[in-house]
């Protein structure tokens, strides 16, 4: 027997019992319903949970300077030069799965204003694009510093509550002017409050401003020893009151480098460094796939043979994007099990009917066989019309399933999203539960005896 | 050749830890194009008989050539396979499905047919049956719309919609008034003596009996009496 037939007899069979079919399936109704609702609404909260993470910096990636080992002694990353801003701007055009770069340059400075001073934690010059990876774009008050500034190296600042507090005392602090190493800046505009870092740092005790300011105009002096986080290199030179008070004192666990040393190790200086780049992948799924994209286009940047190893270190966040994984795994799988029960329930009550109906319809099982219907067909008929009914189940389910998740988005405000995949998974899944508790009852009708069957009252 | 021919044929039902013998020793031919009633009291085994006869039981012993092949013990597939294109019965209770038109249900046995007709062909054969029935007019009809008569006529165009070479009939009239049996009857010589289609009719009145050719009384499970009587009265 063609398809056709069997579904256009199990259509039949089932228009002739309304109310029965809708009865039926109304289990699957719910259960399919249930799955696309809590699928939906559970991925637009996987969504928003996301996006918290991503705030906190989930799918970003962090590319440091090398180690410099002199006498086996390694100073720690950032104490080579290696990282330029034409790196970033590499990056951002090559790398596929990076959807925003910004470079870094650090400084541990005085800000001053009036008479109060303040040396906040961050001190970065950067680009717009920082805010975007930090999910920080939107100001409390003024507004950021755009690309042009940048190009410009302009004198302006955005900072943190932290900053403005200690400075500013609760004023408001947009259009007024700071100075850092005697350096005038225009505070153009405020950050929101973002608190602590998983660490426990102040994130919140923050300078931006574009990258070409702090580099050229503030810590340009201080180049001569690396970047900021290895200053301590260039400084130890320099005369030290503790151990002049302390002779025993020992200031310096480490080896120390002579100016000779340091002239034969580090690189000249030929371009204008930056001290980190900040990368941000599109999606935390793709992190794994950035730092190995990272990872290879600046080998090939920076002319590294295979037997080198990197100059640059790329750092994700390893914890964030695990805990991340494990949070929407664990969703999915509660999700799986409300599906699973709900589906069983429904399915049972499927096979409940079908069988009744496998019982009422003795006689024309007897009949069909009498006239020729191999055993085959009867069971290939019983299952269609199991099957038919599940998946209009499966439909009418995944049509209200949409219509309430729609309904919750709109009245609760909750974040919901689209998931292509639910849908699917409902109409297979359906139908299989069609298949599966289907079987038996047809099987059953099947294995009549047509002269029984043809007697049954 | 004959069309039937049976050889000894025996059937016992297990009940348990006894034995029942329904026919015991049934030897039988039926030629082509006869038309054949089968009579006995209830229990004499003429239900069992034409069962195996129809092919929708297999006899405990004995040989059955239908056409001259032995079919006694063939798969339950092949005697569906065999019943949808050599076989066609005809129910004392119409055994008509409820919610298809009378159309639907002369059409339903050439859905199971393996070489199948084109759609269309399907349709104008039943159109065709339900025409020679005489019910063309009724054929969107449901069973529950027509008489006892018509439905029976239904049950008959549907036995004969894949075209058999031998309809088997039990108790045809049992459930309509003298009447229409007799125009039940009549249709059924005329599929005999125009179309050639060999009948077998299982009743218990002999009134029907007298149609036929050939009248077998069965009694305990074996052939009491076997006589034929030249071209009947009842036709005249």
């Amino acid at each position: 027997m063609k398809l056709y037939f069997t579904l256009k007899m199990a259509l039949n069979a089932l228009r002739h019992n309304v109310m029965r079919a809708t009865l039926t399936t109304l289990g699957i109704i719910i259960g399919v319903a249930a799955v696309i609702t809590m699928m939906e609404i559970g991925k637009g909260a996987s969504l928003a949970i996301q996006r918290a993470m991503a705030a906190i910096g989930a799918n970003t990636v962090v590319i440091l300077p090398g180690s410099l080992t002199i006498a086996g002694v390694a100073t720690g990353s950032g104490s080579v030069i290696t990282l330029t801003p034409q790196d970033g701007d590499a990056i951002q055009k090559e790398c596929s799965s990076v959807h925003w770069i910004a470079p870094i340059v650090r400084a541990r400075v005085q800000v001053v204003y009036g008479n109060l001073n303040w040396v906040p934690t961050y001190v970065y010059g950067t680009t717009p694009r920082f805010l975007d990876i930090r999910d920080w774009a939107d100001m409390a008050e003024g507004e950021a510093f755009t690309d042009h500034d940048v190009l410009n190296s302009s004198k302006v600042c955005i900072i943190g509550q932290t900053v403005v507090k200690e400075l500013f005392g609760g004023q408001s602090p947009v259009g007024r002017h700071v100075r850092i190493r005697n350096v005038d800046f225009k505070v153009i505009g405020v950050l929101r409050r973002k608190g602590a870092n998983l660490m426990g740092l102040d994130q919140d005790d923050i300078l931006l401003a574009p990258w070409t300011t702090i580099k050229y105009r503030v810590v340009a002096s201080t180049l001569s020893g690396g970047n900021q986080s290895s200053s301590n290199v260039a400084s130890t030179a320099e005369t030290n009151q503790l151990s002049m008070i302390y002779p025993y004192l020992q200031q310096n666990l480490y080896y120390t480098q002579t100016t000779t040393e340091q002239l034969d190790a580090s690189p000249p200086i030929r371009f204008p460094n930056v001290d980190q780049i900040l990368c941000a992948a599109h999606s935390s799924e793709l992190v794994t796939s950035t730092v190995q994209d990272v990872s290879t286009l600046l080998r090939q940047r920076h002319r590294l043979r295979d037997s080198d190893s990197d100059d640059f270190y790329v750092r994700d966040m390893t914890e964030l994007t695990r805990t991340m994984a494990s949070t929407s795994e664990l969703m999915t799988k509660l999700l799986l099990c409300v599906a699973m029960i709900s589906l069983v329930v429904g399915g049972i009550g499927i096979m409940n009917i079908m069988l009744v109906s496998v019982t009422e319809r003795t006689r024309e099982i007897g009949l069909r066989m009498a006239v020729g219907a191999e055993p085959g067909d009867i069971l290939r008929q019983f299952l269609a019309e199991a099957v038919v009914l599940c998946l209009l189940g499966g439909t009418i389910g995944t049509l209200i399933g949409r219509g309430s998740s729609y309904v919750i988005s709109l009245v609760l405000r909750w974040p919901t999203a689209v998931s292509a995949g639910a849908i699917i998974a409902a109409v297979l899944v359906s139908a299989s539960v069609g298949i599966t508790f289907g079987f038996y009852p047809a099987y059953k009708a099947s294995k009549l005896d047509p002269i029984e069957a043809l007697r049954y009252e | 050749m004959d069309l039937i021919e049976l050889r000894d044929i025996h059937k016992t039902y297990n009940l348990g830890e006894v034995d029942v013998p329904v026919l015991r020793g049934i030897s039988l031919q039926v030629g082509s194009g006869d038309l054949v009633a089968l009579m006995g009291a209830s229990g004499s085994g003429k239900s069992t008989l034409m069962n195996i006869l129809g092919c929708l039981d297999r006899p405990t012993s004995g040989e059955y050539l239908l056409e001259g092949r032995e079919i006694s013990g063939i798969s339950a597939k092949k005697r569906a396979k065999l019943r949808n294109h050599m076989i066609g019965f005809v129910f004392q209770s119409f055994n008509l499905l409820a919610r298809m038109t009378a159309f639907e249900n002369v059409l339903m046995p050439l859905m199971y047919c393996r070489n199948r007709l084109s759609e269309r062909e399907m349709e104008r054969r039943t159109a065709e049956l339900l025409e020679k029935v005489g019910l063309a007019d009724r054929s969107h009809h449901r069973p529950s719309q027509l008489s006892g008569g018509e439905q029976q006529r239904v049950a008959i165009a549907r036995s004969l919609v894949n075209r058999p070479q031998v309809l088997f009939a039990d108790e045809p009239t049992g459930n309509l008034d003298s009447r229409t049996s007799e125009e039940i009857l009549l249709l059924f010589q005329q599929l005999n003596q125009t179309e050639g289609i060999t009948l077998i009719i299982v009743t218990h009145d002999p009134g029907v009996a007298q149609h036929a050719q050939r009248i077998i009384r069965i009694k305990d499970g074996q052939i009491e009496s076997d006589a034929v009587f030249s071209r009947t009265a009842g036709l005249s």
